[in-house]
């Protein structure tokens, strides 16, 4: 017994009517976040200062590491392998006195004091092979590492140049010669850049995605739209694509004008197939976003629920520290996780120049997840707004 | 003072309660009040009464304190408002109820917990508290009801709650903002009973209400309407009846009203008969919905026919909405059946609701979106051709007098104008069915008025079918059937009039009434309240421990009521810990490389042996030549490939120079860096065994002779375990407290800062210290991990760890409540710690890297960041094991961040609102 009914408007067709919806969606949510200009300001913050001072201030390579010294000789040799401890991997050591080199160390002060005995010059002249003393702060872990490789080198370097007076250091009868691919400088401030980028675009990806959700459910708009001919799979679209179009959008200002022209950054693959990635990585992060959201009723415990998620889903991802390192059983659980694919495709294109020949399994996975998410989150979208009760 | 030519000001007596001269105020380009002047008298009952927008909320505002006064002179209890120190000592005799249900009352707490907190809030102590609020409880019938949650009351009961609340401390002058809007005709009959109780045991309290309720006015000694910011006429209700010779109040002020604005003279509507055999649009078979033990919709059933106006009346929570929302597919039906147009009900089916609107109880359109683009979005949302919707978006805004407001965001609109917008809303797509949740709840009598004369016409006219909720019975006489809903059950059935006649009540409110007795809700008796008692007017302290210890036992119990987020707060560190704890590692090991051996011979092979041996790479199957070089690289195959050129070994054996290229791959610079140390000491080794075999001794000229203190094993995870402790110590703190203040300015709590006699600090270090107490619990659990599940020793002084731990997670919960105060929305609070505190923490806090070797603005936000000197403190004692002497420079430094924070904060916050 249907009311039979004449159509007012003519009904486009399905999927014109859903690529429309989203469409205004999309524009109601860019307009909903041009409101919110705190926000607003963070998000700039976070692809243009944020990532110029990770860049700048963090190196990942020895840089301005600070030395102490207890120069017990004080003769031409030690001033000689001291002068060759040079910026910008080292700052001027600072001459200390025996009795403070504890409380200098303990004070996190010095990562390094060398320690010359007396007479280390005679006796290195006698062929009595003395042995200087090089402190270690073994807690910065790596700067320690690093630091005392170089320096060790750099000691044997100048005592046999000492030695030999300018006589270079005896032929060896292999060379090892060393060669970077990629990075050819080791410049590590584009590496910490554009770590911190990924690092900022997950960040964003994920709250931005997930708040809205929540926002509007206190605010009870998406109780509104939902009795709209709107479709949870059209909301949940449009917010992805809106605020991973945000996001995109600062990610390739970040990457084309911080980091390659404000930072000479050399990019050796292709950016567009970079924020393709990124566009990818996006629509997972953005689904994250929004399935944690519905798992978390209320804004405190989204927030705790974020960074329980999403910390981990930086740290352990690669670009702060080697992969290899971990525990096998968490590589393997991180491979799972896209952020870990992203930060892999990054690096490939970005510095390896890789093609989407080397890289499309890492698109394939994240565009896997993406979906996933995507599902699961669509999935809870109703019981999620039932649960308000 | 303008309007009211012909009202003398009357003249005010001595002891005037409140006198405002020539008050003006706006917000941005709006002007609220346009010079106001009143005086009212000590112990009178006044009603502030004009349509939504006039200026009456911005009046009580001002009178409350809560707001900063713009232009004018403020007096209220003989004191200048304009001067804080005379506001401060006023405001804890005044009690003030914003406008909202239960708007600064506290949703987690229990009736009591709401009444004990304010009471704490003006300093009374315990039993004066209790031989106050038991007399109060009983009053308004609440005592039952004292271990509630807030959130689950009625509507109704949120304001009795709120007016307890209010009366706690014993106030002399009460403000009530709009108290009985959105509250069924039961509880507003016992909710003005209730206020004439407290009258009439202390007859020195001054009321000043303000509504938009013309009925409720008449109840009053005294009323002051109000119209565009400015007062329109002032008197004795009666005087008012006379002056305008008009037989109602609201007749009264429409006839003030200037020429053009009277609107809705039209009288009444002519009422066409209903179509008997119109098919059935809507219909409920039994329709119930529980939540989880709660039956909040009990087989409920009925049968709306097409072009019926259905009206649906009860108490607050009585199901109305749930019903409502099941008719809609917003919410599935435990049991029985919705059905629309004879169809079941389909939350998936899309053609269905262009047929129908819907409005919800509370404003649920876009608050950031203007007028003009809400109504847009949704001409586009129903696919209405571009010229049809600009001619439909005009005819709307002309049925709904949104002109003015068109450019407006829609969350700065009056209450009632934001109702019509909703509406507008929801009859854009021209629908068949409409089903209104309270649409007219706060609207003013002339716009109410309007918005019926509307749907009458859509109803009749246009033959849509109506279901309307109302606590206005007014509406319900102008319903063609109505509904008395109480506990989820539909009690009666029937047009007004027979309703009244089967309970022979003369009025269809005494209907109601005599049907919600009938449906088992209790009508409680009258209570007496005890005299005030005496009472001596100190001046407030400047810190009182007993306001800072109500906001404290406030936020704990917030936090007890959510389980999933005092678990996450408790042992979300815990978690992290684990992955952090095995996860961060900067060991550099288990490296990939392969060779590309153009030699094939022993000692190429020996030489490749070298690497192959040691633990920290692994080989992985040969290069077959440049090209694939290249690719395993660029895939991160490999994280270094050896290449060894032909001759290798023939070039060796005759001791001719050769050589062996190393290829390293750069993307990640700390890694290729350690992988040139590892590569080149493999190679020395080969170099000296390849000597050695040829008979040649090697001498050093002189050793380096490397000590790792602190760490002699180099282990990163001794290391890494007590560098992760200040991490996990300033995320989840920060976050925990980050909500606190910007929570309170969503939902309207925030009031309490503003008119009672609570300060900031005591505000703020409510705030703070119960997540003080979560990090300091967490901070012991880390410990006890890194000593027993980690295996990391602590060499050095565990008080003076736990000192710095305290003086920081002082520091890291100040951090959230500046985001917090900062911010205004709960989004750019959590959005602001996150980016706040990640990467200063993690990057610049000396974590990765000693904050001294740090440049720039990486040093300075390392320099100043409270994570860099307790990190000094955690590895210190730790794995450095300094004692409590040597750790206290770095727990003074970590303790300077509190205060400084805290003042920040401060500074920030505001006890006014503008």
């Amino acid at each position: 017994m249907a009311m039979p009914l004449p159509s007012p408007t003519p009904r486009p067709a399905r999927w014109r009517a859903f690529a429309e919806n989203v469409g205004e969606l999309v524009v109601k949510e860019l307009l909903s976040l041009w409101r919110d200009r705190a926000l607003l300001v963070l998000v700039v913050y976070a692809f243009s200062a944020a990532i110029v001072i990770q860049a700048n201030g963090m190196k990942h390579d020895l840089s301005r590491a600070t030395m102490g010294v207890v120069d017990e000789d004080n003769s031409p040799l030690t001033t000689a392998i001291l002068d060759a401890l040079l910026p910008p991997r080292f700052q001027p050591p600072v001459a200390l006195a025996p009795q403070e080199v504890d409380r200098a160390m303990d004070a996190a002060r010095f990562t390094f004091v060398l320690n010359f005995p007396p007479n280390f010059q005679s006796d290195v002249l006698a062929g009595r092979a003395p042995s200087a003393q090089l402190l270690i702060d073994a807690t910065a872990l790596m700067q320690a590492g690093l630091g005392a490789n170089d320096i060790s080198a750099i000691f044997q370097q100048e005592v046999s140049r000492f030695v030999l007076r300018h006589g270079e250091a005896s032929a060896s009868p292999v060379e090892l010669q060393v060669r970077t691919a990629f990075n050819q400088g080791l410049e590590s401030s584009w590496f910490t850049g554009t770590m911190g980028l990924i690092t900022n675009i997950t960040m964003l990806s994920v709250l931005l995605a997930g708040a809205a959700l929540i926002r509007e459910r206190e605010h009870g708009t998406l109780e509104h739209l939902l009795v709209l001919p709107v479709r949870p799979s059209e909301i949940m679209l449009a917010k992805i694509i809106a605020n991973g179009a945000v996001i995109l959008f600062g990610a390739a200002f970040s990457i084309v004008v911080v980091l390659q022209w404000g930072l000479g950054m050399g990019i050796a693959g292709s950016i567009p197939l970079f924020l393709a990635g990124t566009a990818l990585y996006l629509f997972f992060t953005a689904s994250l976003g929004i399935f944690l959201g519905t798992l978390a009723g209320t804004m405190p415990q989204f927030g705790l629920l974020f960074f329980l998620v999403v910390l981990p889903m930086n740290m352990l991802s690669g670009g702060f520290t080697p992969l290899e390192s971990m525990p096998p059983w968490m590589q393997a659980l991180m491979q799972v996780s896209p952020s870990t694919q992203f930060v892999a495709l990054a690096q490939a294109i970005l510095y390896r120049g890789a093609g989407i020949e080397t890289v499309w399994p890492r698109f394939a996975a994240t565009l896997g997840m993406g979906v996933l998410f995507f599902a699961v989150a669509l999935g809870r979208f109703r019981s999620f707004l039932a649960a308000q009760q | 003072m303008s309007g009211a030519a012909a009202d003398p000001l009357p003249e005010p007596p001595p002891a005037a309660a409140i006198r405002l001269s020539g008050i003006r105020h706006a917000y941005g380009d709006a002007r609220a009040v346009e010079g106001v002047d009143l005086a009212v008298a000590q112990g009178a009952s006044v009603a502030l009464v004009g349509p939504d927008g006039v200026g009456k909320s911005t009046l009580l505002g001002l009178i409350s304190g809560a707001k900063r006064i713009q232009e004018g002179r403020v007096e209220v209890l003989g004191a200048d408002f304009a001067d804080r120190a005379a506001r401060t000592l006023t405001q804890p005799r005044i009690a003030f109820m914003p406008q909202g249900l239960g708007r600064n009352l506290y949703p987690n707490l229990t009736v009591a917990e709401n009444i004990a907190f304010f009471a704490r809030l003006f300093g009374e102590d315990a039993t004066e508290k209790g031989a106050r609020v038991a007399p109060l409880l009983a009053a308004t019938g609440l005592e039952p009801f004292a271990d509630r949650l807030m959130r689950k009351l009625s509507g109704g009961m949120k304001q009795k709650l709120g007016l307890c609340c209010a009366l706690v401390h014993d106030p002399d002058l009460l403000l009530l903002d709009e108290p009985t809007t959105g509250v069924d005709p039961l509880s507003r009959r016992q909710f003005w009973e209730f206020v004439e109780t407290i009258r009439a045991a202390r007859p020195g309290l001054t009321l000043l209400v303000a509504t938009a309720d013309m009925e409720e006015a008449a109840r009053f000694q005294r009323v002051v309407m109000m119209d565009g910011g400015r007062i329109l006429a002032d008197g004795a209700p009666a005087d008012l009846l006379a002056r305008t010779g008009q037989a109602d109040l609201e007749r009264a002020f429409i006839s003030l009203l200037p020429e053009g604005r009277r609107g809705g003279a039209d009288g009444a509507l002519e009422v066409t008969a209903l179509d008997p055999d119109a098919p059935i649009a809507i219909e409920s078979r039994d329709l119930t919905r529980r939540f989880g033990d709660f039956v909040a919709v009990d087989h409920v059933s009925f049968q709306i026919r097409r072009g019926e106006i259905f009206g649906f009346l009860g108490s607050n929570g009585c199901g109305k909405s749930t019903t409502m929302k099941m008719l809609t597919g917003l919410l599935p039906a435990s049991s029985g059946e919705a059905r629309l147009f004879g169809v079941p009900v389909d939350p998936a089916d899309i053609e269905t609701r262009r047929r129908v609107g819907y409005m919800s109880q509370a404003f649920s359109l876009y608050g950031e979106l203007t007028v003009r683009q809400n109504l847009a979005l949704h001409t586009r949302l129903f696919s209405l051709p571009e010229a049809e919707a600009t001619a439909r978006i005009a005819e709307l805004v002309a049925a709904f007098d949104l002109a003015d407001h068109l450019d407006a965001l829609s969350d700065s609109l009056p209450l009632g104008v934001r109702q019509r917008l909703s509406l507008a809303v929801a009859v854009l797509h021209r629908p068949e069915v409409l089903i209104l949740d309270e649409p007219t709840s706060g609207v003013d009598p002339v716009a109410r008025d309007g918005f019926w004369d509307h749907l009458q016409r859509l109803s009749r006219e246009e033959g849509v079918t109506i279901f309307v909720s109302t606590h206005f019975m007014g509406e319900a006489e102008r319903c063609d059937r109505i509904s008395f809903m109480h506990a989820g059950r539909v009690i009666a059935t029937g047009t007004p009039a027979a309703l009244k006649q089967e309970k022979g009540a003369a009025t269809l409110e005494e209907a109601f009434v005599a049907y919600m007795e009938m449906g088992g809700r209790t009508v409680q008796s009258e209570a007496r309240l005890p005299p005030p008692q005496p009472k001596t007017q100190a001046r407030p302290a400047a810190f009182s421990p007993r306001r800072f210890g109500a906001y404290a036992w406030r936020e704990t119990l917030e936090l007890r009521r959510d389980p999933v987020r005092l678990a996450f707060a408790l042992f979300g560190t815990v978690l992290l810990m684990i992955i952090f704890g095995y996860g961060i590692t900067l060991d550099v090991d288990s490296l990939r490389f392969a060779v590309l051996d153009r030699d094939q011979t022993p000692e190429s092979r020996a030489y490749v042996d070298g690497f192959a041996h040691s633990t920290y790479f692994r080989a992985a199957a040969p290069i077959t030549d440049p090209a694939d070089l290249e690719r395993r690289l660029k895939s991160n195959a490999i994280a270094f490939a050896i290449e060894i050129p032909p001759g290798f070994g023939a070039d060796l054996r005759s001791g001719r120079p050769t050589e062996v290229l190393a290829t390293i791959d750069g993307a990640m610079p700390f890694r290729a860096e350690t992988i040139q140390g590892y590569v080149q000491a493999v190679h020395a080794l080969f170099l000296a065994d390849a000597a050695q075999m040829a008979g040649k001794s090697v001498t050093a000229l002189a050793s380096l002779e490397m000590r790792y203190r602190y760490n002699q094993s180099f282990r990163s995870l001794d290391a890494m375990v007590p560098a992760n402790i200040p991490l996990m110590l300033i995320f989840i703190p920060a976050i925990l407290t980050a909500l606190g203040v910007v929570t309170e300015k969503e939902l309207g709590s925030i009031t309490n800062l503003y008119v009672t006699p609570v300060t900031k600090l005591e505000f703020l270090l409510g705030k703070q210290a119960p997540y003080v107490m979560v990090a300091l619990f967490n901070f012991l659990v880390m410990v006890l991990m890194a000593l027993f599940l980690f295996g990391v020793p602590l060499k050095g002084s565990f008080l003076g760890l736990a000192l710095g731990a305290f003086a920081y997670v002082l520091a890291s919960t100040a951090v959230g409540l500046v985001s917090s105060t900062l911010t205004n929305t709960q989004v750019a609070a959590l959005f602001g710690t996150a980016i706040g505190t990640m990467m200063p923490a993690t990057q610049f806090s000396g974590l990765m890297q000693p904050v001294a070797t740090l440049e720039g603005g990486a040093w300075v936000i390392g320099t100043f960041f409270p994570t860099t000197y307790f990190m000094r403190v955690s590895v210190g004692a730790f794995t450095k094991g300094l004692g409590f002497g040597e750790l206290l420079p770095f727990i003074a430094a970590t303790a300077a961040f509190w205060p400084a924070l805290l003042g920040l904060a401060w500074l920030i916050l505001r006890k006014q609102e503008a």
